[in-house]
């Protein structure tokens, strides 16, 4: 390996500790759940290692259990994973041109709400190499985590195992606020998507909208409105300044 | 049978959901408003799930404000994120031990 692929490598190793740490709390859950409704362990995993989503496995979960069809399975994937859709094409800017798309191929498997998160953040390209340590401990914490689940319960105390849940949000925190800091179009960006969030999530008639797809709905409109009234200015300093800031 | 295949049919879908806009976007886009787009995209997308689901993330809403605020106190000091993750999660972990 040559020294530059082994610092970005390690990058990405080293980013993604939270995240590992992270997916093992919600993937723990996702385990003791598929074994509860009659999964075996083996399953759940290969469930796990094959589908790398959260909200995205327990749908499906509940739609092997109940019985459902394919297409009915198809189609709930693809309503509450259709975000990954944006984040694969924001990412599809933000890779290294070298890449072939076989390469391309391999890493789009990984694309989650928070390797994506975090590998947006990297100010340069990002490459393979970086990508591949990026994924590597939120690969390694869901896989076993959803062993841990389905093997033995009650490990953790339930305590702990509460506190988690707060664990990835905090990270998510940890990227939007010192961004934030830095520029007064993302603290905008922010402000209306946290707003629609919060519309779409206590308004009763939103109800029927799947988590997934608030996503989508909040991103359009927050991403669509920001990009209309303050686009950014040309490639150079695009990371740095953008016109409302000026 | 039936579940290896619901297995199938989800881990396809989820990938090529994943796979095309990667591998057929190749170029880099050169319309200013696609590209201001993608630009605010993760942002709007993390703002969009932290909050409010944030404040649901543990059974004790009181528990998950207090983590909230311990995180974005420490994330305004630029601290890095597996720092604000545990800390957070400390936090919470205390108010159940503490309170």
């Amino acid at each position: 390996m040559k020294k530059q692929n082994q610092v970005s490598f390690k990058k990405g190793l080293k980013l993604g500790v939270p995240i590992g740490i992270g997916y093992f709390s919600v993937s723990f859950a996702f385990g003791m759940m598929a074994v509860s409704s009659g999964l075996s362990p083996a399953l759940a995993v290969l469930i796990s290692m094959t589908n790398l989503t959260s909200a995205g496995q327990f749908a499906g979960l509940q739609v092997m259990t109940s019985g459902g069809s394919y297409v009915e399975m198809a189609l709930t994937m693809l309503m509450i994973n259709a975000r990954y859709f944006l984040m694969s094409l924001s990412l599809s800017q933000k890779v290294s041109k070298k890449l072939s798309s076989l390469q391309r191929a391999l890493m789009s498997f990984c694309v989650t709400d928070e390797i994506f998160a975090v590998a947006s953040m990297e100010s340069g390209d990002v490459t393979g190499w970086y990508w591949a340590g990026l994924m590597s401990m939120p690969y390694l914490g869901w896989s076993g985590g959803t062993l841990a689940g389905a093997l033995v319960s009650g490990i953790l105390p339930a305590s702990l195992q509460d506190a988690l849940g707060i664990a990835l949000y905090g990270m998510f925190i940890a990227i939007i606020i010192p961004a934030a800091k830095h520029s007064k179009a993302i603290v905008m960006t922010l402000a209306i998507a946290v707003t629609a969030s919060c519309i779409l999530y206590y308004i009763p008639s939103f109800d029927c909208i799947s988590s997934g797809f608030a996503v989508i709905i909040v991103t359009v409109i927050s991403a669509g409105l920001m990009a209309y009234i303050a686009p950014i200015k040309e490639e150079k300093d695009e990371e740095e300044e953008t016109c409302i800031s000026c | 049978m039936y579940i290896l295949l619901s297995i199938g049919v989800m881990a396809l879908v989820t990938y090529l959901i994943r796979v095309l806009p990667l591998t057929l976007f190749k170029r880099k886009v050169k319309s200013p408003f696609i590209r201001s787009f993608l630009y605010y995209v993760p942002y709007a997308v993390l703002g969009g799930m932290t909050f409010p689901h944030i404040f649901y993330s543990t059974q004790n809403t009181l528990y998950a404000t207090i983590g909230t605020v311990v995180a974005l106190l420490l994330g305004y000091f630029e601290r890095g994120l597996t720092t604000v993750a545990l800390v957070s999660v400390l936090a919470v972990y205390l108010c159940h031990i503490l309170l």
